[in-house]
């Protein structure tokens, strides 16, 4: 089931990578090579926690809920939650 | 650290004090003896009680004691305590490890998959989402400086060149694209083939540079009319002589860098050598050979040999016999001339395939794999093989330079004396442009390496040309005066690792490197497509 769903994911339009990280920030599942997931995993992981302060000292009743980023290269989408966050990078569209 | 000072101030003993012999340090006999002669030595029985007690302290008059002092191992404690350094860093290290994620994560998988399951549905959404949007399309940001203008970085130049009114006829950069160098020689002028010239460099990234000083001359026996860099290792240069040689200098090394050469042999181009290339070995990975194109006609590949020779490996001739009729020139009295190679450009997409540019003005694509015998040729080792294929709408003179796109695997270049330029797809014999770039003669035209739809072109009144068909297909989207008094500009050559450098050589013996504007080096977002429908408006 856990494999089938990553699998569902990996397989839509222009995904390069899939990354399943802990609340720690350390990769738990991933489709990338090895120094390419750490980087994200961390990076992503700090970042995500920044936002989601960021989101809260804004306004508490507010939260987080999907993060999304556009580079000139790719786009990186994140979906947190109390124990994981998804990381998901896609190319842009043609 | 205070006891490793003590080796230092050991090793200092023995060189102030040369009257003690080292054999005498270790009884305390010959070291009374010598204290009677050492006057300003201070107190000795002290030290002879605490014996570790540091040694510089005392004046030079105390050569004997500072000896037993030191012939106290404390110095090895140092080592030792250097040692125990070495451990902290390696549990530093070990520490790193423990982040990588291979090392064992405790994972509630049921909370996972609750969790992967939870996100699935709104991740797709977003998936399918971004992939169908077009929001972004043609945003860009400006996140550094945009050079706006392009300047001129360096003027390089060699003097003792330039007394001899050389000119420069090729230049290239290295593969870290630091080196810039250049060759001298003589474009223009009939009485050229014995004057000595050079091969000079200069790096761009040393402290101090100099411009006219170069880094490197190498003293070159007859005119250098073309040279490249070899594509990975950034010391070695192959240059194409005025008598037909082929030869390889190392710049590393300094005494005498010239390692490989062809000699003059019966395989020698019995013409000007005008290119030369570094071409990749197919049957060992690792190794290239070099290729090398002449006005004689032919098109040869060299070896390297044990004794510091190259040896012919294969070869190529155009033959008149191969140029198809319609295009052949009228004038049959050049016959044999007509054929001469002036430049040459590898396909990016099929290294079997190249454009050669020749005096008779047309270009003709090419390809190694050709197996056709080129006749009437005799005398060279290797029987030559005839490689054109298809030949192309001639310019209105000879063909000075051809460029293959490093972004199209049809298109390229080509210009000449007719001062136009062609741009022209492989699929058919009219070019798809014709550009007039220049009244008198264009000598050089490349590929920008960074921008599908950028070329430049080196004009006979001194212009450097960019040319930039997103902006313009009719006019040059900026021209750069390179030399006063319409002094052609010879050469030229983008670095393909620093991408905003371009160098371009000159008849006043002067290469300039410039730095271009941020429109020349960064990509737009439909360029490709732009650079596709270019290739694809083929007239039937």
């Amino acid at each position: 089931m856990l494999e089938e769903t990553l699998k569902r994911i990996q397989a839509h339009k222009g995904v390069v990578g899939t990354i399943v990280v802990n609340a720690e920030g350390i990769p738990i599942r991933t489709t990338l090579d090895n120094s390419t997931t750490v980087q994200y995993a961390g990076l992503l992981h700090q970042l995500t926690m920044k936002a989601r302060s960021t989101v809260r000292d804004i306004d508490p009743q507010n939260d987080l809920t999907f993060l999304r980023i556009r580079s000139k290269k790719h786009e990186i989408m994140v979906a947190p939650d109390k124990e994981y966050l998804l990381i998901v990078i896609q190319n842009p569209c043609e | 650290e205070a006891p490793g000072a003590a080796p230092g101030s050991l090793r200092r003993s023995y060189t102030a004090g040369p009257l003690l012999p080292p054999s005498a340090e270790g009884s305390a006999g010959p070291g009374r003896a010598r204290r009677v002669k050492g006057r300003a030595a201070p107190p000795r029985p002290g030290t002879e009680t605490s014996p570790r007690a540091p040694p510089p302290v005392l004046g030079p008059g105390a050569e004997p004691k500072s000896c037993q002092t030191g012939k106290i191992s404390t110095a090895e404690v140092a080592v030792q305590s250097h040692t125990s350094q070495d451990a902290g860093v390696q549990t530093d290290q070990s520490k790193d490890a423990a982040r990588d994620f291979q090392q064992e994560v405790q994972v509630d998988y049921t909370r996972l998959l609750s969790f992967l399951q939870r996100v699935e549905d709104v991740v797709i959404k977003e998936l399918n989402k971004n992939w169908k949007s077009h929001a972004f399309d043609g945003f860009e940001v400006n996140w550094t400086d945009q050079n706006e203008t392009v300047s001129c970085l360096h003027t390089l130049s060699y003097p003792d060149a330039q007394d001899q009114n050389l000119q420069v006829t090729s230049v290239s950069w290295n593969a870290t694209g630091s080196v810039v160098a250049c060759s001298y020689g003589r474009l223009d002028d009939g009485d050229w083939g014995t004057e000595k010239s050079y091969v000079c460099t200069w790096n761009l990234d040393r402290r101090g540079l100099n411009p006219q000083r170069p880094d490197l001359v190498v003293d070159v026996p007859s005119s250098v009319m073309c040279l490249a860099f070899h594509p990975s290792q950034p010391s070695l240069i192959v240059g194409g002589l005025f008598s037909g040689e082929v030869v390889v200098w190392d710049t590393s090394r300094i005494e005498d860098p010239l390692i490989l050469r062809t000699g003059m042999t019966d395989d020698t181009h019995t013409d000007p050598v005008y290119q030369v290339n570094w071409l990749p070995d197919a049957k060992h990975g690792n190794h290239f050979q070099l290729l090398s194109a002449s006005t004689d006609g032919k098109i040869l590949v060299w070896r390297e040999e044990r004794d510091g020779r190259l040896a012919l490996a294969e070869g190529f001739a155009l033959v008149a016999q191969q140029i198809p009729r319609s295009i052949q020139l009228k004038k049959l009295a050049w016959g044999e001339a007509a054929v001469g190679v002036t430049s040459l450009s590898f396909s990016h997409f099929d290294p079997r395939v190249f454009v050669v540019g020749v005096e008779g003005g047309y270009s003709l694509k090419c390809s190694t794999a050709a197996q056709t015998e080129a006749l009437h040729r005799t005398g060279t080792s290797v029987p030559l093989r005839a490689p054109a294929e298809l030949a192309f709408t001639p310019h209105g003179g000879p063909v000075y330079s051809v460029s293959c796109s490093p972004f199209h695997r049809n298109l390229f270049l080509s210009c000449g004396t007719d001062g136009h330029v062609h741009l022209h797809s492989m699929l058919q014999a009219q070019p798809l442009i014709s550009l007039q770039l220049s009244k008198k003669y264009l000598f050089c035209v490349r590929w920008s390496p960074v921008r599908p739809l950028v070329f430049a072109a080196a004009s006979g009144e001194g212009d450097v040309q960019l040319f930039d068909f997103e902006k313009s297909s009719q006019k040059p989207a900026v021209s750069i005066k390179q030399t006063t008094a319409e002094s052609p500009v010879y050469c030229l050559e983008f670095n393909v690792k620093q991408t905003q450098l371009l160098a371009a050589g000159d008849a006043t013996g002067t290469v300039k490197v410039w730095q271009l504007s941020s429109d020349f080096t960064e990509q737009g977002p439909r360029e490709m497509n732009h650079l596709e429908q270019l290739a694809s408006e083929v007239t039937d």
